[in-house]
């Protein structure tokens, strides 16, 4: 890895893979950043550059990073039991109504084993437990059955 | 009444400059040529004569001159003016020799005397960094080997312009051979010092500007840039030059701070300004210079694409990537209509403006066209000589401008 400064637009990390292909990100002063992979036949010259936003950036080092796993917590799959994180959205209709009123279990068989506020975990909720945008639900089923669960979870 | 008939011709202008950036934006290129038609189009020999906005436009195009270098300044840090000057030096003596030198022989040619010849040389020496930086990003180069080459010859003709823009000055207010040295003695050791501080203390300022409310910041960093400028104005020195000397000494966040904050004000002056130099410009004076200036245009844009060339050549690109940073290179904009700005205003030579103008219009409109095709163009003449396009050089080691990142 190295740096290159590029006076007026900002700075440029250099990258060249064990393939030899070379890739260069460029931190712009305002944030953003732009992805560089090299021509093949002209090593100087940028085949594609995308431009992200300071946002998307963050999705693509999520997607990167080497310890990163998949939304599955439990790697059963084998077994047909998936456990993903699902998030809810604060537009969400859920927002301050009780488990209870989710009707999961009923509808799709999967169950909610715990939700994370913020920096604590909150297990086994009960069915009078309020729901609050932003929380993150750890749900355990059938890959059907979270997906079911987060078309629910997901109503706006 | 007065009040009256100034907002409606001012307002008028303004609108009217919006649409035309609305159009240039559709075409996808600079809008700083339809402005100075637009200025063409009304003033002196045009459509329709200003009247009562006249004053206030003059005012406005120098504060647009001054927020142009500010912002300029604000681009670079003082730590990258001086480790590009100690680099890339060779580029930008080449950069000089070959781009200046036409100007200042067309200027004899014509017969001009020998300040406009130095004032011509200006506008046909400095590329316009605005539009190259837009033309990078368009063009999805900015990841290429030859960029950081481009922006270091435009660091070097930015910082040639602060020991540049006091010699026109002390020139066209015709002071003596022995009072011009003084006052280039001081601009210089102002200049010096200021890059100095800037490079030592410039924490130091950054914090005296530093302000977390975004009014106050703008308040003390536009006042800060008039005083100086005016100032500097006074020392002879030349106020775009104290400008850009505030735009160095401020770094940091403070810099990146003023550079949001002053953008819309730079856009509104600085079109403000082109508009104020083509009102200056009687359009029935543009057909006779239109040949030289298109001459002066086909040379200087070969000597760029030649000090690109060479440039990225020294920096160890490939030959494609040297055509392309010759071809970048090409655009002249804003800062040549800065320096025939200067020029009119003394009244040096009448044909300067619409020599200028005339240039600068075919060059800022062709510069993003041999920015994209130079290098397809000069790979096939290449080939058509016979001796076949280069292969692409394997990528020899970066050495130079590189730091070794551990982790």
């Amino acid at each position: 890895m190295s740096t290159t400064p590029l006076p007026g637009i900002g700075v440029q990390y250099d990258l060249t893979t064990r393939e030899h292909r070379h890739l260069s990100v460029i931190a712009h002063r305002d944030g953003t950043r732009s992805v560089n992979v090299y021509r093949p036949d002209d090593p100087d010259a940028c085949a594609h550059s995308l431009h992200l936003t300071s946002a998307e950036a963050s999705s693509l080092i999520d997607a990167l990073m080497p310890d990163h796993h998949s939304p599955s917590v439990l790697h059963t799959t084998d077994l047909g039991l998936v456990a993903e994180r699902i998030e809810l959205s604060a537009h969400s209709v859920w927002n301050g109504r009780v488990m209870g009123d989710l009707r999961l279990r009923t509808e799709t068989g999967a169950s909610v084993v715990a939700v994370l506020r913020r920096a604590d975990a909150v297990p086994s909720p009960g069915p009078d437990y309020r729901l609050a945008g932003g929380d993150t639900l750890i749900v355990v089923g059938t890959r059907e059955g979270v997906d079911g669960a987060a078309a629910i979870l997901g109503r706006e | 009444m007065h009040s009256a008939v100034f907002l409606i011709e001012f307002g008028a202008i303004i609108l009217g400059l919006g649409l035309l950036g609305r159009f240039a934006g559709r075409l996808r290129f600079s809008p700083i040529p339809l402005y100075l038609l637009a200025g063409l189009a009304f003033g002196e020999g045009g459509l329709l004569p200003l009247g009562a906005s006249e004053e206030f436009v003059a005012i406005g195009a120098e504060i647009g001159v001054i927020l142009l270098l500010l912002m300029l300044g604000l681009e670079y840090t003082a730590s990258d003016l001086v480790s590009n000057l100690k680099t890339q030096y060779p580029a930008g003596l080449v950069d000089f020799t070959l781009n200046a030198l036409p100007g200042a022989i067309a200027a004899f040619l014509m017969g001009w005397g020998p300040v406009a010849a130095v004032v011509l040389a200006g506008v046909t020496w400095i590329s316009s960094s605005g539009v190259i930086a837009k033309v990078l990003g368009d063009l999805g180069r900015l990841g290429n080997r030859e960029t950081p080459v481009i922006l270091s010859v435009l660091v070097l003709e930015d910082l040639a312009m602060a020991v540049y823009l006091p010699i026109i000055t002390a020139l066209l207010a015709g002071v003596g051979l022995a009072a011009g040295s003084v006052t280039l003695a001081i601009a210089l050791g102002v200049a010096g010092l200021v890059l100095f501080v800037a490079v030592r203390y410039g924490r130091v300022i950054s914090r005296f500007v530093s302000s977390d409310d975004p009014e106050k910041l703008l308040l003390v960093v536009l006042g800060l840039t008039l005083l100086v400028a005016g100032i500097a104005q006074q020392l002879q020195v030349s106020a775009a030059v104290g400008a850009f000397l505030v735009g160095i000494a401020l770094s940091g966040e403070v810099a990146e701070g003023a550079h949001t904050l002053l953008s819309p004000l730079r856009d509104l002056f600085a079109a403000v300004f082109f508009v104020f130099f083509g009102l200056h410009t009687d359009p029935s004076s543009i057909p006779p210079v239109l040949l030289p200036a298109l001459a002066l245009a086909v040379v200087t844009a070969l000597t760029k694409i030649a000090t690109g060339y060479w440039a990225a050549k020294r920096a160890g690109v490939g030959p494609k990537g040297r055509w392309r940073a010759g071809g970048t290179l090409v655009a002249r904009g804003e800062f040549s209509i800065v320096i025939a700005g200067l020029a009119v205003s003394a009244g040096i030579e009448p044909m300067m403006g619409p020599l200028a103008t005339a240039y600068v219009l075919i060059l800022v409109v062709v510069g993003p066209l041999t920015a994209r095709f130079t290098e397809p163009v000069a790979l096939k003449l290449m080939a058509l000589r016979g001796n076949g396009p280069a292969a692409p050089a394997a990528a020899p080691e970066r050495v130079e401008a590189r730091v070794d990142v551990r982790d």
